[in-house]
């Protein structure tokens, strides 16, 4: 029997979740073993019409990281979707729009002003941008649309199933990789993951005060956590108990708060907005000067609520989606 | 259409207890307010989870208002202070979103301050107007693109 | 035990009992000044002269330190004792003319004079205060000095002693009154201060908190009994009978099981001190309700004579309503009761003085059964109403009918007119006020406060004695201030109500409770200090945390507080909410 082929690409991403795969080293040889990889841009030299050239079926599974922002994007996750029996959303970007998508708390012009005009190291006296079309020396040139904004996976096509996190974790993988190879798969539009937040598996869950109160916001660039110590009755917004676990508590270890990267847990209808009520009910404020003097101490409340989220949250997704979802 | 003042909506979610029969009071004693507001009965302010608020705005509303017991007297002894909490820390996030803070409201008002209702309705409608349509899907959504 | 025969009557005792121990035992009365059950007997005051009958005839002993003997006969009565008595009570009435307790013992022994040379002294030398000093408390600051006609109760050469721990003990037993704790301790006398007649008397270390406490038991009070502060003394314990006292016991804190809870918890009188310009705390004689209120007692530190602090009776006192009520600056509500223990107050110092009484009032409100016609009454026995609230109570006299008294200053505002009132008293009727630790009940009993800061009603007019919390009832003035008809109708009522849910044997609940799903819930626990009724717990061995559906009351607080949506509210779901937001803003242009 033919071993079956897996593909991996990349759309708006930091390369992260490759260095997942590449990580394994050694132990790559065991899934070159278990499955043939077909397509893999940052290691194997595959052109699109190498692709194109497949017939739909011919591949198992593609596992596609990174956001989509460009229409370049969209034409490959089309195509791939076209040929691939499966499609995984592989880590927080194609999830939830991950960390690209905190552009979208701006808009493409500021962005494009700020990267080609305003930021100091750039000289650019004679203003220029870059166009979709160009003439270079008599050739017409093309360049991807950039979309005014950044989209999970799931806005642009259908995607069977989601692996979380900033990398997903190799246990994850392997686990969705075995799910596939056994036949034994989850209800489409699962997320392979643990569906209990984070505080679950969290050590140091049993540090947590009875009766926990916040007093102000820390952050960890100025102050350090203790490190035995839950974060939130430290003073440090953690993203925990909204998020799913299943990470194997990389941040935690490393003494630093959960940011989110596994997205919210199945009955959270939006992550940022459930943690901000779960938090501020803790908060220490018995007049409304004191509770706006404690919001306020939370600086950047969108980029910590929605580190890598903010395409898929509440606020951003349309109120289609929305219903869909509810 | 210029010289028709807009018309903001505003969705209240009123507690139980006290606001809701604040409205009330506000009704059966026929006071003129502006009838810009329709009221959501929740158990206690401290119900009102802010995706609600993000919901109502979703959907069309100009203005929320979140109104309950005054701090003290709340039914549940202190779900207001809950709600009293979230709602900086939501304004904050909103305005970060480009949302004003004037949109979303919180307002003690007690059972027997059916003119105090009809206060804040009158005025959170002017304050509204003051701002003009919320339109959220041109303002929020006026970045995203169609796939 | 010991079989002898005291005025022909046969008696038992025990071994190393004292013929006037046998003697008290078959109530023969043995005068005696010098005894005192807590101390060893001393024989110094020589009143409790015995004859007793030998084989050689018979002779005289002091019954308080003659051992009992078997066989030993007694005669008490004798014509030698009595003589011999009268004879010492006679000198003794030489040495202390003046003392009440030797003029009445005399008296009884038919003795008017005395023949001897009179010194004018105080002290009958009986050596209580010594042995009191040295046996029980273990001090020996007071002792006796010099011999014979010179004897005298001293403390170490006559100066004021460190060792004295100003416990008082001396002034206690003291049977003539005679020691002046001042004079021996060098450090500063404070007696114990009545908290039932607010401190306008001074109690022991173990007594009775007041007349009808209930239990009706006798206390230590920890922080002054020289017994548990050092382990000396212990006098009491001689004298209780029922050998009750047990200076081992400890505090205990004490768990029922029970259906329902009634809060009656009380209130506190305002703190007239807050306002600085009635002079409370500052004139001797500017009372608080309380104050006066026992004062006016008959049982009270003054036996219910209305005097001022130096004794005088008051010439003239005005009464002063709503003090810190109805007043933004303090309590903005009507504390109810003021305006008719006030007429009560002005009634009894028309009953008890020959003194003007002036009520200076906002709005006289005699609201209740009969108390319209108790105002009428004591308008009649000429009692001055002045409406207008006082503004200042001073001592700086303006004319010489000012001098020497208060002058309440107010504004007689049915005349229009300022008027100074030069009185002897002023009593100020202070607002009721909810106790200081209101707070901390109401969140033991997840109770909420109105605005002034009593604990709220379910519902003011159909529910005024439930709380928010089934089963927790309200009575009395910790729900408001009321008098004692209202607080006994609460009673009575929240008893009713807290009976009627007992002998139900089941609760009924609200069918919107909160639940957590299991599956779901990471045991983060954000939500369990939400909760106002406790009624979330943490599961330790699930690690989830989980709903007392019982204690519930479905406000939803910890469902909106739940940060991975675990938390549920039954029956309002956030679909519910979420499909009435969309209904109610179905067509608007978004």
């Amino acid at each position: 029997m033919a071993k079956p082929k897996v593909a991996f690409y990349w759309c708006a991403s930091c390369g992260g979740c490759e260095e997942t795969i590449v990580d394994l080293a050694e132990d790559i040889l065991g899934v070159v073993e278990a499955v043939d990889i077909a397509l893999w841009p940052v290691a194997i030299d595959m052109k699109r019409k190498d692709v194109e050239a497949w017939e739909p079926g011919d591949v198992a599974v593609a596992f596609i990281n990174g956001a989509v922002r460009l229409s370049e994007q969209k034409e490959w996750v089309e195509l791939l979707r076209e040929k691939c029996s499966l499609v995984i959303a592989f880590g927080s970007c194609a999830h939830m729009g991950g960390i690209p998508g905190l552009a979208n708390a701006t808009n493409r012009e500021e962005i494009f002003a700020n990267k080609y005009h305003r930021s100091p190291t750039v000289a650019n006296p004679d203003g220029i941008v870059p166009q979709e079309q160009t003439n270079v020396d008599g050739y017409d040139l093309e360049l991807p649309t950039f979309w005014k904004d950044v989209k999970p996976l799931n806005e642009v096509i259908d995607v069977d199933y989601y692996l979380p996190g900033c990398p997903p974790p190799f246990d994850l993988v392997a686990t969705a990789v075995g799910a596939i190879l056994e036949g034994k798969l989850p209800p489409k539009g699962s997320v392979i993951a643990p569906e209990k937040a984070l505080c679950d598996t969290c050590e140091r869950n049993d540090t947590k005060p009875d009766e926990m109160t916040i007093t102000e916001f820390k952050r960890t660039a100025t102050s350090t956590p203790d490190p035995e110590k839950c974060f939130l009755a430290d003073g440090f917004l953690c993203m925990g108990p909204a998020t799913r676990s299943g990470c194997g508590e990389r941040c935690i270890n490393g003494n630093m708060p959960c940011r989110g990267c596994f997205g919210p847990t199945p009955d959270a209808i939006d992550p940022g907005l459930k943690l901000l009520a779960a938090i501020a009910s803790r908060g220490e404020a018995d007049s409304e000067e004191d509770a706006k003097a404690l919001a306020d101490s939370l600086v950047d409340p969108l980029g910590t609520y929605y580190r890598f989220g903010l395409p898929a949250s509440m606020l951003k997704r349309s109120a289609d989606t929305e219903r869909a979802q509810t | 259409m210029a010289d028709q003042q807009f018309e903001p909506k505003i969705v209240g979610f009123l507690c139980r207890w006290c606001s809701y029969t604040g409205a009330d009071l506000a009704g059966t004693s026929r006071m003129q307010y502006p009838p810009t507001l329709t009221g959501i009965r929740v158990m206690c302010s401290g119900r009102v989870d802010p995706t609600f608020v993000v919901k109502a705005l979703k959907e069309g509303a100009d203005g929320v208002l979140i109104a309950g017991c005054h701090p003290g007297d709340c039914h549940y002894s202190e779900g207001n202070y809950k709600a009293m909490r979230r709602h900086p820390m939501l304004a904050n996030l909103l305005e970060q979103f480009g949302i004003e803070r004037g949109r979303v409201r919180l307002e003690w008002i007690s059972a027997s301050e059916g003119e105090l209702f009809a206060e804040v309705v009158t005025d959170f409608t002017e304050q509204l107007q003051e701002l003009g349509p919320l339109n959220w899907n041109q303002r929020i959504e006026a970045d995203c693109e169609t796939v | 035990m010991i079989s002898l025969t005291i005025d022909g009557q046969v008696v038992e005792v025990e071994d190393g009992s004292t013929v006037l121990q046998a003697a008290r035992k078959l109530e023969i009365q043995i005068p005696t000044l010098c005894t005192h059950k807590a101390l060893l007997p001393y024989g110094a005051c020589r009143v409790c002269l015995v004859e007793i009958e030998g084989s050689r005839g018979s002779w005289l002993e002091t019954s308080c330190t003659f051992p009992a003997q078997e066989g030993l006969v007694v005669n008490t009565t004798s014509d030698r004792v009595l003589r011999t008595r009268k004879i010492v009570l006679e000198l003794m009435l030489a040495r202390c003319p003046e003392v009440e307790v030797v003029k009445e013992l005399a008296a009884e022994m038919g003795l008017e004079d005395t023949r001897f040379p009179k010194k004018g002294e105080d002290c009958i030398l009986c050596g209580l205060c010594v042995r009191v000093c040295g046996e029980k408390m273990n001090a020996g600051a007071v002792h006796f000095v010099n011999r014979g006609t010179g004897k005298a109760v001293e403390p170490p050469y006559d100066r004021h002693s460190a060792v004295c721990m100003a416990c008082g003990a001396c002034e206690v037993v003291c049977p003539t009154g005679c020691v002046d704790l001042s004079k021996i301790t060098t450090h500063q006398p404070r007696p114990i201060p009545s908290e039932f007649d607010e401190g306008l008397s001074s109690r022991g270390s173990i007594y009775v908190p007041f007349a009808q406490a209930v239990p009706n038991t006798p206390v230590i009070d920890k922080d002054t009994c020289i017994r548990l502060l050092n382990g000396d003394c212990g006098a009491c314990q001689a004298f209780c009978e029922a050998d009750a006292i047990d200076y081992d016991q400890e505090d205990t804190i004490e768990e029922v099981d029970v259906g329902a809870v009634i809060v009656a918890t009380g209130f506190k009188l305002f703190d007239s001190k807050l306002i600085n310009r009635y002079g409370y705390g500052k004139f001797d004689n500017v009372l608080s309700a309380m104050e006066f209120e026992r004062i006016s007692h008959a049982s009270g530190p003054t036996l219910g004579k209305v005097i001022m602090k130096d004794g005088r009776s008051p010439q003239a006192v005005a009464i002063l309503h709503c003090i810190g009520s109805r007043d933004e600056n303090y309590h903005e509500h009507c504390s109810r009761v003021c305006c008719m223990y006030s007429l009560k107050f002005a009634h009894l110092v028309k009953e008890k003085t020959d003194a003007e009484v002036y009520n200076l009032y906002i709005d006289m409100r005699a609201f209740g059964k009969g108390y319209e016609e108790f105002y009428k009454r004591v308008l009649g026995e000429g009692v001055h109403f002045i409406r207008g609230k006082a503004a200042d109570v001073t001592d700086v006299s303006e004319t010489p009918e000012e001098k020497g008294k208060l002058i309440v200053v107010a504004e007689d505002t049915l005349l229009g007119v300022t008027r100074r009132l030069p009185v002897d008293m002023v009593i100020l009727s202070g607002a009721l006020t909810p106790s200081p630790d209101s707070a901390d009940v109401g969140r033991v009993f997840s109770l909420g406060c109105s605005q002034g800061g009593f604990f709220l009603e379910r519902h003011p007019k159909l529910a005024p004695v439930d709380s928010m919390s089934d089963g927790i009832f309200l009575a009395g003035a910790c729900q408001g201030p009321k008098d004692i008809p209202d607080s006994v109708a609460q009673g009575a009522a929240a008893a009713a109500g807290a009976l009627s849910l007992i002998d139900k044997g089941k609760v009924v609940i609200e069918p919107i409770t909160a639940e957590i799903i299991e599956d779901r819930c990471a045991g983060c626990q954000l939500c369990i200090a939400n909760c106002p009724y406790a009624a979330i717990e943490y599961d330790k061995e699930k690690n989830i945390s989980v709903v007392t559906e019982e204690l519930c009351k479905g406000c939803g607080t910890c469902v909106a507080g739940c940060p991975s949506g675990a938390a549920h509210q039954k029956n309002f779901e956030d679909e519910q909410i979420f499909s009435e937001i969309e209904g109610i803003l179905t067509g608007s242009e978004v």
